[in-house]
């Protein structure tokens, strides 16, 4: 005999006293095994736990060290933190990768915001087609990536070829042999990369704002700009935040297309603090200093993660 | 009605402009794979004919043939075992309740968020005290540890989504929790299943930090590490073509697997950053 009370199914014997069931229920919510529960988490928790939570504290206790890799180190307490803030390259690298921001997450969603809003309400058939184009580049090894733009930003390269065929042979060069142009070309890059994951992304919200809100703008006279801020923009905010932090934390975590392409040169002009992770800490024995490096690039991945989530949360429409 | 079908021409051309700019990279290196080195290639260029004695090259000469046979062995290790390890923890998490459920989830979910770069210093000198690094289990379980939080976020989300009355019927029946998620809940989680397969092994197969710092030898070398390596080593010659039809080849099987379940891919890139 069951009957069904809230969405739960109780099961009563016949003739036991409904309190009883209920004195039960308490100490046992239907329908879920207790312990059982740590027995299913613990092969996951053992592998997380051991190699990648387990390192992630090992590092932040290795920054506190200085250490070369081979002899014993020495506590150092916040020695390296201290250089990540001093040292010109590490502040650098850090700068790179602001810059690195703009192009990777700020300027993919602008684009995606302006193309979305454009071609939202046009009826287009064949989306499922552009939507997998646009989409291919996040499926390409980024190893793969660095490799087809570094021989197109090549100095004898399509990018120059078809620059010198309009008759702009000034303007051509070695784009990421260029102190000055290195860094941008290859924030383009990640612009080509994400792009198509903002506007995706921002297709599938304007789908779900509903059409009443634009016909009721269209009565008010606003116009394509006013009904942008007004409609889609508020409309799309959580997927805004969405692509934002999924970019941001792309742009931060960025290596592969770094060491790939230009190891981080000329100079120092492209180094980004995960490919200073990497030098340090297997070539030039500063271990300790590359712990510290990661740490801090970490902690400002976590705030961009929670920051932006937060950012969603206070909406008042939610 | 006209201003609609302008509207919609402007759609499609501008989609189109953005596919060409999209395509074009991905093209031109296909395009650049099917020449030699001695046509001297600049640029865009459509070969005279079907010619793959470049890719052969490629393929003996870069080794590729061991470096794809590695990535495929760490890949498919990697996503089965995270997949068997992230249904478990997922039925606890979507379908159980127990005390520190939302503490130990947050916990994995900060998984979601930290790159390989702050785990990867500490991985390589304990691996190398214990005689791990150069061997493909240094690749292996450090990718396990780092795909279970997206599978357990994404199997949780899935066991959620099934009505609870599911279990509590199978429950009352008398089926163990096993047998409950085996025979009951299983059978109708294939697709998001697939999804979390998909992209585990995408990003096992890309990945490129982990394999660059921990594998010394030539022989154990990944996919996307060899042809790095290689590139670097034909950057003084510069015979694009061979880097080319080797880069072709291991960026092919993540894009075949694209093509036929890009759905899959497009959901699941997006659930991983979709916060309840």
């Amino acid at each position: 005999m069951a009957e069904v009370q809230s969405g739960r199914v109780l099961e009563r014997a016949p003739g036991a006293p409904v309190a009883e069931v209920e004195r039960r229920v308490r100490v046992r919510a239907p329908g879920e095994p207790r312990h059982v529960a740590y027995l299913y988490l613990a092969p996951a928790f053992f592998f997380y736990l051991l190699f990648a939570f387990g390192p992630l504290v090992y590092t932040t206790w290795l920054s506190f060290f200085d250490w070369d890799g081979l002899t014993v180190g020495h506590w150092v307490g916040l020695d390296n933190y201290e250089k990540v803030l001093n040292d010109p390259d590490i502040r650098a690298s850090f700068v790179h990768s602001a810059v690195l921001i703009l192009f990777f997450a700020v300027l993919p969603c602008m684009l995606g915001l302006l193309l979305a809003s454009l071609i939202a309400h046009s009826r287009v058939r064949g989306v499922t087609f552009f939507r997998a184009v646009l989409f291919l580049p996040q499926t390409i090894a980024t190893v793969v990536i660095a490799i087809a733009w570094t021989w197109i930003y090549a100095p004898s390269g399509p990018l120059n070829e078809g620059l010198d065929a309009v008759g702009l042979d000034a303007v051509s060069r070695g784009w990421l042999g260029d102190f000055n142009w290195a860094l941008p070309a290859l924030g383009l890059v990640g612009t080509w990369v994400y792009f198509g994951l903002c506007l995706v992304l921002f297709l599938a919200g304007i789908q779900k704002i509903p059409m009443s809100l634009y016909e009721a703008a269209r009565v008010d006279g606003a116009g394509r700009l006013r009904e942008f801020f007004a409609v889609t923009l508020p409309g799309l905010r959580g997927e805004l935040a969405v692509a934002l932090t999924l970019t941001t934390i792309y742009a931060l975590r960025t290596f592969d297309l770094i060491y790939v392409s230009t190891q981080g040169g000329p100079g120092t002009s492209t180094t980004v603090p995960s490919v200073l992770v990497y030098q340090n800490a297997f070539s030039n024995g500063r271990v300790g200093l590359a712990a510290s490096v990661a740490v801090v690039l970490t902690a400002l991945i976590f705030v961009v993660a929670f920051g932006i989530t937060r950012l969603v949360d206070r909406d008042p429409s939610r | 009605m006209t201003a609609a079908r302008r509207e919609r021409i402007v759609s499609y051309a501008v989609l189109g402009v953005f596919c060409v700019l999209v395509l074009y990279p991905v093209l031109s290196i296909v395009l650049l794979a099917f020449h030699k080195r001695s046509d001297l290639v600049t640029g865009f260029s459509i070969p005279d004919s079907l010619d793959f004695s470049t890719f052969k090259t490629a393929w003996e000469e870069g080794s590729f043939n061991r470096g794809l046979l590695n990535s495929f062995i760490v890949a498919a290790t990697v996503t089965v075992v995270s997949a068997v390890l992230s249904t478990l923890a997922g039925y606890a998490f979507g379908a159980m309740r127990f005390r520190g459920s939302d503490a130990l989830f947050y916990l994995l979910l900060l998984g979601l968020i930290f790159p390989y770069e702050a785990t990867v210093i500490p991985l390589y000198y304990v691996f190398r005290d214990v005689g791990l690094t150069d061997s493909l289990w240094a690749l292996i379980l450090p990718q396990i540890g780092l795909s279970v939080p997206f599978g357990t976020f994404w199997m949780r989300a899935f066991f959620r989504s099934t009505p609870s009355s599911l279990v509590e019927a199978s429950r009352l029946d008398g089926a163990s929790s096993f047998v409950t998620l085996w025979r009951v809940l299983l059978p109708q989680a294939w697709p998001a299943i697939t999804t979390m397969l998909v992209l585990v092994f995408m990003w096992t197969w890309n990945e490129f930090l982990l394999a660059l710092v921990m594998i010394q030898s030539d022989e154990l070398r990944t996919a996307p590490l060899g042809l790095a390596l290689f590139a670097g080593a034909n950057r003084g010659t510069l015979d694009t073509t061979l880097v080319a039809a080797a880069a072709v080849l291991v960026a092919l099987p993540v894009v075949i697997v694209y093509v036929f379940l890009q759905r899959s891919f497009i959901r699941g890139m997006f659930a991983g950053a979709v916060k309840e």
